[in-house]
Order: C-alpha cells, then structure tokens, then sequence
C-alpha cells in the first residue's frame, strides 16, 4: 500500500494549502487582461503573412509533396517530350509552317496541371492531414482567425506555384527546345488565367479537403478525382479525340477550360479549330473558372472548422 | 518528500493582491464558473444515450491549480473541451473567463492556453520555429528563449519536433499552450508517459508557471501529481465533482486518521486507526515492555514494537475509497 509516513511530512499533510501559503505578490504588471486594448492583438494580416513562411517550410519539408505536386508535372513533361519525340511536328499546314513538336503540344496541359495539383491535390490533402493530426485543433486554441490560416495557404501556393511553372517553362524551353509566346498580350492572357485558375483551384481545394475523413484515407480520396479529371479534361490525352459525350463531362469541371485557355496561350492560333466550338472560347473559360469560384468558395466558408464539434 | 509546494508561489487572493483586486471586482474573481453543465453521447451499439456529465458544478478562482480526477471515461477531458469551446454543452452555465467559450472570439482565445490530452503531429519544424510562429499569434507573447528554458528545451531547440522523445514533445506541448501567457491553461493528462524524473521535471516547470498568476486546470491520473501541484482537488464521478478540497483535506478529517501498523508477538500484522498515533505508540511500548508480565517480544527487545509503521492514508487511498463508495450508490 502506498502510504505517506506521517512522521516525515508537516501537519499541512502532502499538499500545502492553498489558504496558508504566504510569499510574492503577484508580479506588478498583472492585471486581468480583459481590459486590455484590443488593437494589441496581431492582425489577420500580419499572422497570415508570417503563416506564409511556415506554410512553404513545410512544403519543402516534406519530400512527397515536392516530387507529387512541385515537380510531376516537370517529369511528365519530359516523359511526353521524350517518348513522341520521334512524332516530329504536329499540326502544321500544308507547308509545316506552324507545325509544334509533342513537347510544345503537351505544355499548356502541363501548366493547368501544375495549377491543379498544386491548388486542389497538394491542399485537399494537405489540409485533411493537418485535421487528422491535430494541428488544425491546435491552431483551433489559438486567436489565429481561419482568415489568416487561409492567407498562410494561398500565399504558400502561389508562390510554389509561380515556382513550379517558371521550372515547367524552363525546362521546356531549355531541355526540350519549346518556343515560348513573345507576344506581351499572350503573356497578360496568360496572367490573369493563372491568377483566376490559381484561385478556383486553391479554393477546391479547401472545399474538397472537408471530405476525406482522416488523415489516412486523404490521399485515397484526392488523388483518383485529380487523376480523373486530367485524363478527360485534356492534360495527358488530346481532347479532340476523347467521345463527345466524355467531352461534355469534361465540360463541366474547371481544368478542361484551364487547359483550354493555356493552350490559347502556347499553342498557335491555328489549333484553335481543334476546339469544341472551334474556336478558343475565353469568355467561357472565365465564366466557368469563376462560376467554379464561387463554388469554393461557398463549400469552404460552409464547411471550414478547425475541429469536428459533437 | 519534499515540501510539496514551493512558498514563492503567490496567493490567488492573499492580502498583497487582495486589496487592489477587490477595487476592481466587487466578488473574487473566477476564471472558470460551472453551474449545472450536462453532456450525453450517443450509445455506441445501442440506442440512446450515454450520460457523461450530470449536473456538475465548478469553479475556478484566478491563479489557483485544480486538479480533475477521476476514472477513465468519467467526462474530464469532455468537460476540459466544453470549457475550451470545441464541445457543445447540452444544458447547464458554462462562464470561462468571463465569457461563454463557445461563442467566445479571439480575444478570449488569447487569454486561454490549451494542453490536449492527445496533440498528434507537429509538422516538420523545430521547437524554436514552433514557439516563434504561435508567439506571433498573441498580443503579449512570452520570448521565445524564456519559453525553450520554461519547458526545458533549449538544448533541443533546433531539432525537428519528430526526432524529440515523447516526454520531450509532451513538453513542446505545454510550450505552445504557455507562450501566449494565459491566464487559464487547459493540462489535459500532461505527464501520462513521463518517467519519475521527467515528471519531477514538468512539475517544477508548471511551479514556475503558477508563480506568474496562472490559473490551471489539470486532469491527471497521478495522485501524487495531483497532491503535489493542485491547491485544489475535485473528484468527477457520475457525472457530477463528488468530492472537493485542497489535497491536503480530501475526504475530509475522518478520511485522514492516521494508521498505526505493527507486528504483534504471534508475528500478525496489526492496525489501528488513531486520532492520537503518538500516544497510542507510546501506550504500545509500554504494553509491550510490561503488558502480561513479561516480553512476549519474540526478538528479545523490550519495549520496541516490531515494523512499527504510523503513516496517514494517502491521497491516492482516499481517492480510491471515494470512487468505490461512489460506484456502490
């Protein structure tokens, strides 16, 4: 039996009182701090810029996430580059003016695939792991607002995948011999279809991180939708040769349009024909990516928690 | 043992502080006050439904460590998250701070530090990265070097959290709950897994912390933790706090008559539970020397009882007696 010799132990018994313990005041500067100004707090802003620094430690932290989302996209490139190499140039006149190797062909696809994985598959499980492990709950105890949490990811994704596709756009420059467009509009179009497609993507991928329910299962759930989508929507498989009715699927998720759109960037006006409609449609592209948007944002701001509450 | 608490340690309301604070609050002041608080879970298996907390009151004075106690499933930790916010009470007045902590904004949340019971993965950065980054999210952080020190980790402050041992990530734990400077930390189960010395370690740790005025509610299954660091103790069984007082006086007077024990001349072991141990030893002794005419000692000695052993019933014997009397009801 675990007893205490009462010979060996003050008449307080084991735990001194609490009534009769004598010493410090309490430190001068204490005060119930409810009376203090509430500007003292750190911003939403500033506690989502710092976020940003942790959030990109950890991306390259962990070395799963740089070769699945930073650089698959890059080796993808060069596999398509390398295994049709032999195809010579495509889609050319008559006369082969125009005419684009596999490689050129295959980047556009490769773009909105870096701005897919990186937005939807990197933070989908990215945040469902960080749910299962705990650290949302901890985050979830602190005055950090959900608002800055979301800074800390979006900064963190744009600035890896600004990274990532100034990589794609090197290597295929430089490994593969692709011309890049020249034309300042191309660049601009290209600009603000980065900037929106980023954006839904990012926003998806918050939304879709709500439905994986552990940290385990989330890359079961993500990676066969994301996969799924790039087959249909024109990444790995030309879309013209895809049946009508899977291109009408296609047609109603956002990649097919992303995709879309870069190629209007990087392919030659001429490939415009190979298009649905037959031309490249950009007003739908934004229509849809903004419709998209909206989507995920909604889900997000609905089902965002930092903990399962019962 | 030691003395159990250091005397350095402030007095929640002492006459040092008691003055200016009763300026400013017309009652004592309470961090945490729980009138009524019910929670019930489904019945896993079958229908309806699990009672986990059935009208417990609780109250929590500022600066003063309470420890929870009670059996596994008896509703510490659910009622540690019903006071954090991440639970929904079903009935009952839950006031944290002043404020109800499930509506409660960030604000209370800065004055608020949690210890889950169990925090799961902190994510590929050091204890010195971890500290900074949570120390930016407060108005009033304490320093990132004060908090490695408070915890014990400067040694280790430049490794990744992953490589620490368990009682060293337990600890980078308590570091993340602190570094804000709450005036309510939330330990939930802090030291399951700590050996003698580390828990000797936190505990000296959490002694520094007191000291700053922070009030404490822990939920342990230690004892003598709970002895050596609570100025409060409650018992939580059946739903409700059956039993609260400083750990020095749990159970009441009755509770703590100390126990004489002793081997009598047939070689039996013997006990006797006394008000006045000191008296009936010296009674004993003489029974000895002189009861039935002569020493009966089988050892010869006159007037030595054998295995003589005078102890009050420990913390840890009444808490038990305490459940088992509950679990009769």
């Amino acid at each position: 039996m675990n007893t205490t010799p009462i010979l060996a132990v003050s008449d307080d018994g084991e735990g001194s009182l609490a009534t009769h313990r004598t010493g410090n005041p309490r430190p001068a500067g204490y005060a119930p701090r409810n009376t203090r100004a509430a500007d003292a707090r750190p911003g939403i802003f500033s506690a989502g810029i710092a976020s940003i620094g942790m959030e990109i430690k950890a991306y390259f932290r962990m070395p799963d996430t740089v070769f699945f989302t930073f650089l698959f996209p890059v080796l993808m490139l060069g596999i398509f580059g390398v295994a049709f190499e032999s195809v010579g140039e495509i889609g050319g006149g008559p006369d082969g003016e125009d005419g684009i190797t596999m490689a050129a062909y295959y980047l556009p696809g490769m773009v909105a695939a870096a701005i897919l994985l990186t937005g939807v598959q990197n933070l989908a499980v990215d945040i469902a792991r960080e749910k299962g492990e705990g650290w949302l709950r901890r985050l979830g105890g602190t005055p950090i607002s959900p608002m800055s949490y979301f800074i800390g990811k979006a900064g963190m994704i744009l600035i890896t995948s600004i990274a990532q596709i100034a990589l794609l756009f090197a290597f295929a420059r430089f490994g593969l011999g692709v011309e890049l467009p020249t034309e300042p509009d191309l660049w601009l179009r290209f600009a603000w279809l980065f900037l929106l497609g980023i954006a839904t993507m990012t926003l998806l991928g918050i939304a879709l991180s709500a439905v994986p329910r552990s940290a385990r299962s989330a890359t079961a759930v993500v990676l066969p939708i994301v996969l799924l989508l790039q087959f249909i929507s024109g990444v790995y498989l030309q879309f013209s040769m895809l049946p009508e009715w899977l291109q009408n699927v296609a047609s109603i998720f956002p990649l097919k349009w992303l995709a879309q759109g870069m190629r209007s960037v990087f392919l030659p006006e001429s490939f415009a024909a190979a298009e649905q409609s037959g031309s490249w449609d950009l007003g739908l592209v934004a229509l849809v990516l903004a419709g998209w948007l909206v989507v995920g944002l909604v889900i997000s701001l609905l089902t965002f928690r930092w903990v399962r509450r019962s | 043992m030691r003395p159990a608490k250091s005397a350095d340690r402030p007095l929640p309301h002492g006459p040092q502080t008691g003055h200016d604070r009763s300026m400013q609050h017309t009652k004592r002041s309470e961090v945490v006050r729980v009138r009524g608080l019910e929670k019930r879970y489904p019945s896993t298996g079958s229908r309806g439904e699990r009672v986990i907390l059935d009208g417990m009151d609780l109250d929590i004075e500022a600066g003063e460590t309470y420890a929870l106690l009670g059996p596994n499933g008896a509703g510490k930790s659910t009622t540690i998250e019903i006071l954090e916010g991440i639970r929904r009470p079903d009935a009952g007045e839950v006031s944290v701070l002043g404020e109800a902590p499930l509506s409660a904004g960030r604000d209370w949340r800065s004055r608020v530090g949690i210890v889950a019971q169990s925090t799961g993965d902190l994510g590929p950065y050091t204890p010195r990265e971890l500290i900074t980054h949570f120390g930016k999210l407060y108005p009033e952080p304490r320093s990132v070097d004060e908090v490695l020190s408070l915890v014990g980790l400067t040694e280790h402050a430049g490794k990744r959290a992953t490589k620490l041992s368990g009682g060293q990530q337990r600890r980078l734990d308590v570091a993340l709950g602190i570094v804000g400077r709450p005036e309510l930390l939330f330990l939930d189960e802090p030291t399951t897994g700590f050996d003698p010395e580390a828990r000797r370690q936190f505990w000296d740790m959490l002694d520094g912390l007191t000291g700053e005025g922070t009030a404490i509610l822990l939920t342990t299954h230690y004892l003598d933790e709970a002895a050596h660091l609570a100025d409060r103790v409650g018992v939580l069984s059946g739903g409700q706090i059956v039993a609260e007082a400083p750990p020095a006086d749990l159970g009441g007077a009755a509770a703590r008559v100390p126990v004489v024990r002793w081997t009598d001349a047939d070689g039996l072991r013997r006990e006797e539970r006394t008000a006045t141990p000191a008296a009936f030893v010296a009674e004993l002794s003489r029974s000895v020397s002189h009861g039935a005419g002569e020493p009966r000692d089988a050892s010869g000695t006159v007037g030595e009882p054998r295995d003589l052993e005078v102890s009050r019933p420990s913390l840890e014997e009444i808490y038990l007696e305490l459940i088992e009397a509950e679990a009769k009801r």
